[in-house]
């Protein structure tokens, strides 16, 4: 039951880091439709981007916790919005017209150049670069259940975000026009709304959950590297299909369930962990088999 | 009068289809002008490209002598403009309300609304029931009265309304109707699209009738009521 309990908290911390991703995943494709694959490299690039100011700071500055994360967390922001907003402007919007498949290779295209361009432009970037951990290090118990600082930390800064994404898309003006274009572009036009304004705030919203996810990730298992992306994009991408499609509070869902369902197979079955990025996808499949949009997915042919 | 809306020589093509082919015509200023003809006859396409969704392939369109070609619709709306789609097209997943509020869209952000607000509730009191209702929920009727408050939250000087008796009871089309007459009266200048000629020349000032993406006649909504061809073609007699 302790181990249980355990392995439940290990879960919900991996499940919060997923979920951040997915909520990018799932709001591009709730506005444009594109399974947007470069998504897991702008947490990447977020992570080197706060990595990277980390690394500048004088050191009185950079072991000091309380100034250090919030530079982290702003150059993160600003890097991984940066790379998201352009990369939406050069590669997808002039293929705005053209047939889905050709978006979708174009992703994956993007996803192959940001990280060749980390590994050759970021110094030293073939090998896996140290992160800092900067919360205190060793754990506080509930009962038996030891929990970690930082995935305390995790869990609170991942919290906050979503409330503040959900307060962000019901309560402001530019929340509400998103939720438009996704339902109906072309009647959100009529409105006085310009589309292509929303897809970029869009994208850049996604990539501010990312750059958090990024540098979470980072201080948890105090490592990051090139090709994280590929993996985080993944399973976030199966948390957002496991949510239902396009749904914010679906990606959330799905990205706590993934994470626990991926904790709980390594401990209770046998060779479990030997399989570990393969529960995901098997969830995943059992998921739609039974229900094809998704935990909270509408009917998605209300929209075609 | 002047000339509020002023559409000249308009072609549109989807492709290979020449769905729209020279089309001129004009509203004026507190007028109700209508389109009609049968389907197919290109009414959507004109309405969708004066609000800048299409592009034309040839003509201009004037909206207050400004020239809207080229304009996103997005600043077209902006410029006193409203469109009310085919087929109502309110946000379903959003309340009654959130629609409303989206209608208002390009009003600015420290705008008032709520006078707003109240004239539309005043036209259509039930939005005003279920201002917390999500909009897919609505009845037919319900989603067309809401879809043109939303179109009025934005004051527009034009209001184009495609089809809005589609689909409805004989009873809810006629008040859709007697609104857009009290709109008229307000001061609001209306270009009705309809199939249902009887009821839309009724109570249009000017009509003009289109066959497969051209102009045919045009006349006073009384005139054209009284024409033979007409009255053979659209009030199935
Ligand atoms: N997206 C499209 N792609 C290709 N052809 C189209 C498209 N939309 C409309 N058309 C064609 O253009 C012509 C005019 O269509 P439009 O929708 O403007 O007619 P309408 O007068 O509004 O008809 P209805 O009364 O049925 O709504 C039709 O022949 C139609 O098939
Ligand atoms: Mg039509």
């Amino acid at each position: 039951m302790e181990q249980f309990a355990q392995q439940f908290v290990n879960g919900v911390v991996l499940g919060a880091m997923y979920g951040l991703i997915a909520l990018g995943y799932t709001m591009v494709y709730g506005i444009i439709q594109l399974w947007n694959f470069a998504h897991g490299e702008i947490f990447m690039v977020g992570a080197f981007g706060g990595l990277a100011v980390w690394t500048a700071l004088p050191e009185s500055l950079a072991e000091n916790a309380f100034l250090a994360l919030p530079l982290i967390f702003t150059a993160a922001v600003f890097t991984a919005t940066f790379t998201a907003v352009l990369v939406e402007r050069v590669a997808y919007r002039p293929l705005r017209s053209s047939p889905r498949i050709t978006a979708l290779i174009t992703a994956i295209g993007v996803s192959i150049v940001l990280q060749e361009s980390v590994r050759l432009f970021y110094p030293d970037g073939k090998r896996p670069q140290s992160f800092p951990g900067l919360v205190a290090e060793g754990n506080f118990s509930i009962g038996d259940v030891r929990i970690p600082w930082v995935s305390l930390f995790i869990v609170i800064v991942a919290f906050f975000a979503m409330l503040l994404l959900q307060a962000f898309v019901h309560a402001t003006k530019t929340g509400k026009a998103m939720r438009a274009v996704s339902q109906d572009p072309d009647t959100a036009r009529l409105m006085g709304i310009d589309v292509n304004r929303i897809i970029m705030v869009t994208f850049a919203v996604g990539a501010i959950l990312a750059a958090l996810a990024g540098v979470l990730q980072g201080m948890k298992f105090r490592q990051i590297d090139f090709h994280m992306g590929f993996l985080a994009g993944l399973k976030a991408f199966t948390a957002a299909v496991l949510g239902g499609i396009g749904n914010i509070t679906g990606a959330v869902l799905g990205g706590l369930l993934l994470g626990i369902t991926e904790v709980m197979a390594t401990q209770y079955i046998p060779q479990g962990s030997a399989w570990k990025d393969v529960w995901a996808f098997i969830v995943l499949i059992v998921v739609l088999v039974f229900r094809p949009t998704g935990l909270l997915g509408e009917d998605v042919s209300v929209r075609a | 009068m002047t000339e509020l809306l002023q559409v000249r020589g308009l072609s549109v093509r989807y492709g290979m289809i020449e769905a729209v082919k020279d089309v001129s015509f004009a509203v004026s200023e507190g007028a109700i002008v209508s389109l009609v003809g049968a389907n197919g006859a290109g009414k959507t396409t004109i309405l969708r490209t004066i609000s800048g969704l299409l592009p034309p392939v040839a003509g201009e369109v004037f909206f207050a002598d400004q020239p809207l070609a080229h304009l996103p619709a997005h600043e077209i709306v902006a410029s006193g403009l409203a469109h009310v789609p085919e087929g109502r097209r309110v946000f379903p997943r959003m309340t009654v309300r959130e629609n409303l509020d989206l209608g208002a869209f390009v009003c600015g952000q420290g705008n008032n609304i709520d006078a707003d607000l109240e004239r539309v509730h005043t036209l259509f009191p039930i939005l005003a029931e279920r201002a917390g209702q999500k909009a897919g929920t609505l009845s037919g009727g319900e989603q067309q009265m809401l879809a043109i408050a939303r179109a009025l939250m934005s004051r527009p000087r034009l209001l184009m309304l495609d089809e809005p008796s589609m689909g409805l009871a004989p009873l809810i089309t006629q008040r859709i109707f007697d609104i857009v007459a009290e709109l008229r009266e307000q001061g609001t200048t209306v270009l009705l699209v309809e199939q249902n000629a009887q009821a839309a020349l009724s109570l249009a000032d000017k009509g003009y009738v289109l066959e497969s993406g051209s102009v045919v006649l045009v006349g006073t909504g009384a005139d054209l009521l009284m024409n033979e061809d007409v009255r053979k073609a659209y009030l199935a007699e």
